[in-house]
């Protein structure tokens, strides 16, 4: 990983990080594998570069980034935000990267537009997981988010993770950061973004709809139907009678920043 | 000296199987000594569970595997199935308490919402339970006492293993590499169980 021109930018609070290896160490990245530590160790043949970001659909002005010209970019500001996985663990990580908002801003969204989709890299030879038939996941990974979150100033283009690029194994050359939603929404190894009029599918949601909603929301009200969510592991421990848990914040500790999106929403229905 | 050697090897060989239980256990005791130097990585709570949880379905698997094997390929474990039973439950107890202890702290709330409304806890706890009886009268004696009744009794290992296997492939996201072949593994077996007896 080459090093970044970064600045810090806001939102970061007062978070310790986890260690460096933790994060990128322990990843959910399935293109890659199942296994937490399949990322690091079998995403050595895929290529995060060069790779063009397009952003298209309901835009004025569709637009093509080079990513590596974005990794020099000026713009680059580094995020300290919490990460909460589905899973009921959690770590914090000092990002580097861009605010979505200002790509979109740059692509200038057509008024009728309400969402945005976001599709991974399709690419079996390089990433091993991806010719897996057992697991049922339809390959690229897609997500989805409201115009309106994807606008939120913490919502983050990330392109590095501790003053670096990013390692292949959190979602290098670019991914997706929405501190106050579980993890899986962080798509990784972006290639396109669309806007939309309407709702798009997304990944987990198309697999189990009941487990995985499309806002998935850090909520601690709101229970995974096969565990709570009311705590989380705090990763970085290592050790097995030294390891704790901590109460899970509702959105993740982002409400001040993020409460109002979901003001007339019933969060328990829209989860 | 060599007759001490043969003498040695003799006693080995009577008490084999009372030796094969700690043997049975060494897992556990690297998992715990992996866990105390932090060698279960990044996450060491939720390795150390399902490693539990996956050495129990394992011996519940060895343990089911020893019927077929004689009847299909001659070859007589039998003499096991009691080695195996055991340390199935062992591990699925051990699996437990982890769950209880390491990873929820005792927090009896959560532990009860767990047990009453999720299925995937429901059916794991039920597994363990269904092996307590069976564990309880694992011994000569209430052989001896409950006669046919404890053939009866000792089939809800079927019923153990089919909600432990199913609990399982829900420990996961998906159905994956790992998954797959012990869910195929018991499968396999319990078709084995349903094929009609030829009569000789």
């Amino acid at each position: 990983a080459a090093s970044l021109q970064t600045h810090p930018g806001p939102y970061s609070g007062n978070l310790t990080p986890t260690p460096h290896e933790d994060v990128t160490h322990y990843n959910n990245f399935y293109e890659f594998g199942m296994g937490k530590a399949d990322p690091a160790a079998r995403s050595q043949d895929f290529h995060p570069l060069p790779l063009t970001l397009e952003i298209t659909g309901l835009v004025r002005k569709p637009v093509r980034l080079d990513v590596e010209q974005l990794l020099r970019s000026a713009a680059m500001e580094e995020r300290i935000y919490r990460m909460r996985c589905v899973e009921a663990w959690s770590m914090v990580i000092p990002w580097d990267g861009i605010p979505l908002a200002s790509l979109l801003k740059d692509a200038d969204p057509d008024p009728r537009a309400t969402h945005v989709a976001f599709e991974s890299v399709l690419r079996p030879s390089e990433m091993p997981g991806q010719s897996d038939g057992l697991s049922g996941i339809q390959w690229p990974y897609v997500e989805g988010l409201r115009l309106d979150e994807a606008m939120n100033p913490l919502t983050l283009l990330a392109l590095g993770v501790y003053g670096e690029t990013l390692p292949n194994q959190n979602g290098a050359p670019i991914r997706l950061v929405v501190p106050w939603k579980y993890g899986f929404k962080g798509i990784k190894s972006i290639q396109r973004i669309r806007l939309l009029d309407h709702e798009p599918p997304t990944t987990w949601n198309r697999l189990a709809s009941d487990e995985y909603g499309f806002y998935a929301n850090v909520n601690p009200q709101i229970d995974h139907p096969r565990w709570s969510q009311a705590t989380e592991r705090v990763i970085g421990a290592h050790s097995l009678f030294g390891a704790t848990r901590q109460p899970t914040l509702m959105f993740n500790g982002y409400g001040e920043q993020v409460a109002d999106l979901y003001r007339d929403m019933d969060l328990r229905k829209n989860f | 000296m060599p007759s001490d050697f043969v003498s040695a090897l003799r006693a080995v060989k009577r008490h084999w199987r009372v030796i094969l239980y700690p043997i049975g256990m060494i897992p556990a005791a690297w998992l715990v000594w992996q866990g105390q130097h932090g060698a279960l990585g990044a996450d060491p709570v939720n390795v150390f569970e399902r490693s539990l949880g996956l050495w129990a379905f394992r011996f519940l698997l060895a343990c089911l595997v020893l019927a077929p094997l004689k009847r299909f390929a001659g070859i007589n474990l039998l003499r096991y199935r009691r080695l195996t039973g055991l340390l199935a439950f062992f591990y699925a107890s051990l699996h437990v308490l982890a769950y209880i202890g390491l990873d929820h702290g005792f927090d009896w709330g959560v532990l009860w919402t767990d047990i009453t409304r999720r299925p995937f806890i429901i059916l794991g706890m039920s597994a363990l339970v269904l092996l307590v009886p069976l564990a309880l009268t694992s011994n000569a004696f209430s052989m001896r006492l409950m006669k046919r009744r404890w053939k009866v009794l000792h089939r809800l290992i079927y019923l153990a293993a089919v909600l432990a296997g199913i609990h399982f492939f829900l420990s996961f996201k998906t159905l994956n590499a790992v998954s797959a072949p012990y869910l195929a593994g018991l499968a396999l077996l319990l078709l084995c169980r349903v094929l009609p007896e030829k009569r000789r």
